[in-house]
């Protein structure tokens, strides 16, 4: 009966798909190679130079041994408050285009800068900081990093709000219309809690983005040789000490460039697989 | 209880027998009510009478502004841009369409169940305190108290009452729909709007909903829309037949199931389209 239909029109029929489908794997092992390729050369060259010394000294001058620990801080303290500045500001704008502003002439401006914003080149946001904050302050400072690192922030967290609200069917938000619920206890109560998982997984997304730039934090915070906390002054990253010490002639601080690379890589791919398996829970 | 026979009727029967408006108590009374989304007008001078304590079934085609018609009782329409009302709703008397009205309040007295179940992403006992605490301000044992007589009334204490906690997504469809209805008689409404309530559920879950519905009315004055005639003949006193976007006739379910007056209910009721 079967044997009937396997006439010209089945056979060639075939013979396209197994060609797209041998494309597909093609282009699927050509792009996962790479990632492979990348993780491979990181450990190899960072596993080495992984100990404790990495997280417990700083930054050596060449020639001697040392570790990344004022660029971990420094790192760390830059993107949290990064986070801190850019998440409640990319939340209500978020909130706004997906609750308030949906048939709004506003929003829809907004989405189309906030689009922008999102594919601009890092390079243009650190000069922008250098040139509004930098330049006026006299000095290089870890708050001016932070700023910048937070413009990256701001529209990830702004698209992800927006998507994830969106997603939100409308009929929850009649349902709670229709005991009484004002719009602003709906969004609050309702519709943030539906929309929790996505919008930390925005946060996390936000957070691994931010902590592997480099560019925007070169005219920002510079770099520090020293332990710093204070963000009103020069202060280290992980990206930006990977970045000189990786061009240096020096051995022990190209070993350095391979852990702290291994470091950030490791932390993006652990944040990713978090945020991913949060948004799996929630479907 | 005699779920198979309710759910499987094969013909319509029509339950309540020998209802007339004379002298029944008006809870709603729509007068000259048209309805625009944007440019387009949805209804045509509506006028009609929801009387209190009694069920009223809108039903028609699809698209012929049944459910339309309900939204405009609690003004659901009014969150979206565009939708407007004019003519008269009388609430008790009060227009509800004039804009000075709080909806939050109307909505409280206005209470709605959904054609799909919309439980918020809330434990049970949650998803009907939320809705009290809203408007009054009680001790937790007191609303522990509301919580289990809402949910005694919408038949669903005994399925729920050893697993408050858990999140109300966990239950099935009909368990869910009877989630709604609880959450919706814990606001201690006037009038429930049913909005196709079981046209996402199994015949048994049905049954059990409508057989709530003929409880709720001894309490609340009862609208509900739906496709299904049978479930009208059932469940309500008084049946509207609408047809793009005019209300063609409305009078005593059984009198307007076995002796229509107008040819488009007929040929509606007996299956000849729709």
């Amino acid at each position: 009966m079967a044997n009937s239909r396997q006439n010209n029109l089945y056979a060639s029929r075939r013979l396209r798909n197994m060609l797209a489908k041998s494309l597909a794997y093609g282009a699927t092992a050509f792009g996962l190679g790479w990632l492979v390729l990348i993780l491979g050369v990181l450990l190899i060259h960072g596993i080495g130079g992984l100990s404790l010394a990495v997280f417990t000294e700083n930054t050596p001058p060449p020639g001697s041994d040392g570790g990344l620990l004022n660029a971990i801080v420094g790192s760390i303290m830059m993107t949290l408050l990064a986070i801190a500045i850019g998440t409640p500001i990319g939340i209500l704008a978020g909130t706004y285009m997906a609750e308030y502003g949906r048939h709004d002439k506003l929003a829809m401006i907004v989405r189309f800068i906030n689009d922008i914003l999102l594919s601009a080149p890092s390079i243009v946001i650190g000069l922008f900081i250098y040139e509004v904050l930098v330049a006026p302050m006299g000095h290089f400072s870890g708050f001016a990093g932070s700023v910048s690192l937070a413009v990256i922030v701001i529209p990830v967290v702004v698209r992800t709000t927006e998507d994830m609200l969106k997603l939100v069917p409308d009929t929850l938000r009649e349902a709670a219309a229709s005991i009484g619920l004002p719009r602003s206890m709906m969004i609050q109560r309702i519709a943030y809690r539906a929309a929790r998982a996505g919008i930390v997984t925005g946060i996390l997304l936000a957070i691994a983005r931010v902590s592997g730039e480099t560019a925007p934090l070169l005219f920002t915070a510079l770099n520090n040789q020293f332990f710093s906390v204070n963000m009103n002054a020069p202060m280290p990253s992980l990206p930006v000490v990977i970045f000189q010490f990786a061009l240096s002639p020096y051995e022990e601080w190209q070993s350095l460039a391979w852990t702290g690379a291994l470091l950030i890589t490791f932390t993006v791919l652990g944040l990713s697989i978090v945020a991913r398996s949060l948004t799996a829970r929630k479907s | 209880m005699n779920v198979a026979s309710t759910a499987a009727a094969p013909a319509v029967t029509v339950a309540h027998t020998g209802v007339s408006a004379e002298g029944l108590p008006e809870k709603i009374g729509i007068h000259n009510l048209e309805f625009f989304y944007g440019e387009s007008r949805a209804l045509k001078g509506i006028n009609l009478s929801l009387y209190a304590n009694k069920t009223t079934a809108f039903i028609g085609p699809s698209g012929c502004g049944k459910s339309t018609l309900l939204r405009i009782l609690n003004r659901m329409y009014d969150l979206y841009p565009g939708q407007r009302a004019t003519g008269e709703v009388l609430f008790d008397g009060e227009n509800l369409l004039d804009s000075r009205v709080d909806i939050n309040l109307l909505r409280a007295r206005i209470g709605m169940v959904f054609q799909k179940p919309t439980p918020f992403p809330m434990s049970i006992y949650e998803n009907i305190a939320f809705g009290i605490r809203l408007y009054e301000r009680l001790p937790k044992s007191e609303i522990d108290g509301r919580v289990e007589s809402a949910l005694r009334r919408a038949a669903l204490w005994d399925e729920v009452k050893d697993k408050l906690g858990a999140s109300g997504l966990g239950l099935s469809g009909g368990q869910q729909q009877r989630l709604c209805i609880a959450r919706t008689v814990a606001v201690k409404p006037e009038v429930i709007l049913f909005d196709e309530p079981c046209s996402a559920l199994d015949p048994i879950s049905t049954a059990k909903i409508e057989e709530l519905i003929d409880e709720l009315k001894q309490d609340y004055t009862i609208v509900i829309v739906t496709h299904n005639m049978q479930q009208a003949a059932r469940v309500s006193d008084f049946t509207t037949f609408m047809y793009l976007g005019e209300l063609i006739e409305f009078g005593p379910t059984a009198t307007v199931f076995t002796t229509p007056r107008d040819k488009r209910t007929q040929a509606y009721i007996t299956g000849r389209f729709g």
